[in-house]
């Protein structure tokens, strides 16, 4: 391979791990803090529709970041009123909020468009243009994300809070700590990563919503946060491996081996799918979630 | 001076349950306070509102003199009031540092506020010998060390005034000796100490007063000189007690149960019983004493079927237990049965009605019903014969087993197992959160079993039930057996030590 389609692959790869970085990160803020979150796919794609809308009906891209950080924070918090005040099974929650999204954003996008659930095309202000080496600013936002996110949760107060509270809730609770407002504020950041990993799938990446647009990248997310156990710098490789793969299965269509022959284009998209099943189920060996991740707290008596 | 702590009329309902009724209480400055009382008593209930877990329906609480509303944790801390969990409130995966600095933090970012913490820690250590290493992870400490944390944490937020809640559940003798060193060092120093416990001995050695709580209600403040442990039995209970179950001695009989150089791996793969051997015979009541988590557990899973030893031969009445009958199943047919360490998780299903959780393991007995059929006339009535046999409250076959008193529900897995005539009964934890009244039963029960001939493998974390009942005392520590006494000339030090694993060249 020359070293110039080598350049070229590892920059689809970064493209193509942003909206994966942001998810996964926002599933690291919402776990460490002991709320299982499935639900990154769903507040993914209902950020992407919500993006694509504002910046369509503002002529804004970054309109557009508030309205996909605003509906993916709307999300987060249905969710986490269920889990945190309500005390319901997270993953039955996170399972809603993923059917929700994907039947409101086709059927309210229908409505409103008409073109089968797609937003009308976007294009010029309406989209983040290529601000330094031909990415677009969320890239960098979403980079920028990930020693942000090592900072507070290591070197700051609210860190320290929100990785006990992930532990064990009780000891937060009788440091006199309010364990409810911890988990809203990891949920509530989980929501403006996600709208961010929305906004760039629909108003960086492409150039508009299409139904149904994340295609699983959500639970990618959640296989790298495994993968990175939880933190913030592994998070980053992690989500970088899963982007290479993706690359490489695009450069890999209409290759012809030998023997084989062509290989079948669905069998090199469902590369990148079958890596998550192999690393998750040998490789990384032992990783140990959050202790009280998926627990809601119930003081005893 | 006016008192640390005072509580006029707490109030609390918890639904229909009266948890405090008009409750007092002063605790006097600079003095241990120890509080007693059965389960469910009230004790606790009181302590969390004491620390802002609840509010009380109604009364008030003083704190040196001065009305004081406390309605979080945080209210309590900022009072003074500082409190040691029975499960401890601390996060395993943290440090030391960051646990003891956990809510108090000092600042935004971390790194001053850990500055201040070792400053603090040291001065601590320095003053009152709680020496401990500050970046270990907590998780990776021994419980008595845990326990050390949280004193640390209440301690560096100022606490004048500490609670423990059973604190020395978790602790070996030498720990629980330690500690009591150090609740003394406290009071010397000023502190105020609440000492919240089931065992009197603890109370009789540390405590200055001492208030006795029954049924949600404070039934009386001694001073602990006062007054003797009978006397507070017999408060707690609201009858007398007795706390010594008498035993006549009985020449031991045939060995019944033989284990020879059993080796057990815990679910982990880690080895937790390694090249154990003893022998129980008739008529005799074996105690393994050991802290929690030393390999007894495994060892009593091991015998009983329900965990496949690696290495090792059991023998029953002089006949080796192959592999195919080392099942539980099997082995109570041939007369091992088993009280499980764990009733509610081993013992009872608790969502079953009592009558259904009184045949678990014996359903295919044919007094309960006919082929695959169960008649439940005939389980309903054979519990209620029972029950009236064993003193359960309420008589109520029909009941939810959850609903029963920890006392109650194990009354009833002794019954099942006592009358299906066992050769040998295993027994764990017989009276682990059971009253002070039912532990007397049982104990009686079990005596009596061992006077008909019946061998008995006790094992138990109180020392006390252990030196009570036995004939025969073996100690275990790291999954071994580090010592043998009879139960005659066994001392309280001198099995400490060897739970402890020291001492061991002279076991």
């Amino acid at each position: 391979m020359d070293p110039a389609s080598l350049v070229t692959i590892l920059d689809s790869a970064l493209r193509l791990s942003i909206p994966l970085l942001a998810a996964c990160l926002a599933g690291l803020w919402s776990e460490r803090a002991g709320v299982v979150d499935i639900g990154l796919e769903g507040k993914m794609l209902v950020a992407a529709f919500a993006a694509a809308a504002a910046a369509h009906a503002s002529n804004s891209a970054w309109i557009g970041l508030l309205g996909g950080i605003g509906a993916a924070i709307a999300f987060a918090l249905v969710h986490g009123f269920a889990s945190i005040s309500q005390r319901g099974n997270q993953i039955v929650s996170g399972v809603a909020i993923n059917m929700l999204a994907a039947g409101l954003t086709a059927i309210v996008g229908n409505a409103w468009y008409g073109q089968g659930g797609r937003t009308p095309p976007l294009e010029g202000p309406q989209r983040f243009g290529e601000v330094f080496l031909g990415h677009s600013a969320l890239v960098y936002l979403a980079l920028l994300a990930v020693p942000v996110t090592w900072f507070v949760l290591a070197r700051t107060r609210f860190g320290l809070r929100l990785r006990a509270v992930g532990e064990n809730p009780a000891a937060v609770d009788t440091a006199g700590i309010s364990v409810s407002g911890l988990r809203y504020a990891a949920v509530i950041i989980g929501g403006v990563l996600c709208g961010l990993a929305g906004t760039y799938l629909a108003v960086a990446q492409s150039a508009g919503f299409l139904p149904n647009m994340t295609a699983g990248k959500g639970f990618i997310a959640l296989a790298a946060l495994i993968f990175a156990k939880w933190r913030a710098w592994p998070a980053l490789g992690a989500c970088f491996l899963f982007g290479l793969l993706d690359a490489i299965s695009i450069r890999l269509q209409g290759i012809v081996l030998p023997v084989i022959g062509e290989v079948p284009v669905q069998a090199i998209q469902a590369l990148p799918y079958l890596m998550t099943v192999i690393l998750l189920a040998g490789v990384i060996g032992r990783a140990t979630p959050p202790r009280a991740a998926g627990i809601p707290y119930v003081k005893e008596r | 001076m006016s008192p640390a702590i005072q509580l006029t009329a707490i109030n609390k309902r918890f639904g229909a349950v009266h948890a405090n009724r008009d409750v007092n209480l002063s605790v006097d400055r600079a003095s241990i306070h120890g509080i007693v009382g059965e389960n469910g008593a009230g004790k606790s209930t009181l302590m969390s509102i004491l620390y802002g877990f609840y509010q009380a329906d109604s009364g008030e609480i003083l704190v040196a003199g001065r009305p004081t509303l406390i309605r979080s944790p945080a209210h309590a801390i900022e009072a003074g009031i500082g409190m040691v969990h029975q499960h401890f409130m601390l996060v395993e995966t943290l440090t030391v540092v960051e646990n003891v600095m956990l809510g108090a933090e000092g600042g935004v970012l971390l790194r001053r506020g850990e500055a201040k913490v070792r400053a603090e820690l040291a001065r601590l250590s320095a003053d009152y010998g709680l020496e401990i290493d500050m970046d270990a992870i907590v998780g990776d400490l021994s419980v008595g060390l845990q326990q050390r944390v949280e004193i640390l944490k209440a301690l560096y937020r100022g606490a004048d005034i500490l609670i423990l809640d059973e604190p020395t559940a978790v602790l070996t003798p030498p720990e629980a000796d330690a500690l009591f060193g150090l609740l003394t060092a406290l009071k010397h120093q000023g502190k105020t100490v609440i000492l919240i416990t089931h065992k009197l001995r603890e109370i009789m050695a540390v405590t200055d007063r001492v208030s006795v709580m029954r049924r949600g209600e404070m039934v009386a403040s001694l001073d602990t000189a006062a007054t003797s442990p009978p006397e507070l039995a017999e408060l707690m209970v609201g009858r007398r007690v007795l706390l010594r179950v008498e035993k006549a001695d009985r020449p031991p009989g045939a060995a019944l149960l033989e284990i020879d150089g059993l080796s057990v791996v815990d679910s982990r793969g880690v080895l937790a019983v390694a090249n154990v051997s003893l022998k129980v015979h008739a008529g005799e009541i074996v105690g393994i004493a050991g802290v929690s988590g030393n390999g007894q557990s495994e060892l009593l899973e091991a015998i009983a079927g329900m965990r496949q030893p690696v290495l090792g031969s059991i023998r029953l009445e002089g006949r080796e237990i192959g592999f195919s009958e080392h099942n539980p199943h099997r082995l109570r047919q041939l007369g091992l049965l088993h009280v499980p360490e764990d009733r509610l998780r081993m013992g009872l299903v608790p969502s079953f009605e009592a009558f259904e959780s009184a045949v678990l393991g014996f359903t295919d007995d044919p007094r309960l019903g006919r082929g695959p059929l169960l008649d439940h006339g005939l389980m309903v009535k054979d519990l209620a014969a029972k029950m009236e046999h064993y003193d359960v409250r309420p008589q109520a076959p029909r009941l939810r087993t959850s609903k029963f008193s920890g006392g109650n529900q194990q009354k009833m897995v002794l019954a099942r197992e006592i009358e299906r005539n066992p050769r040998v009964l295993l027994v764990g934890q017989p009276t682990r959160g059971v009253d002070i009244g039912a532990i007397e039963f049982i104990h009686r029960r079990l005596i009596a079993l061992r006077d008909s001939g019946v061998g008995i493998l006790l094992v138990s974390v109180e020392l006390d039930e252990i030196m009570n009942l036995s004939d025969r005392i073996l100690t275990m520590c790291g999954g071994r057996i580090t010592g043998e006494r009879n139960a005659s000339d066994a001392t309280e030090q001198d099995l400490g030590l060897l739970m402890a694993g020291v001492n061991e060249e002279a076991a």
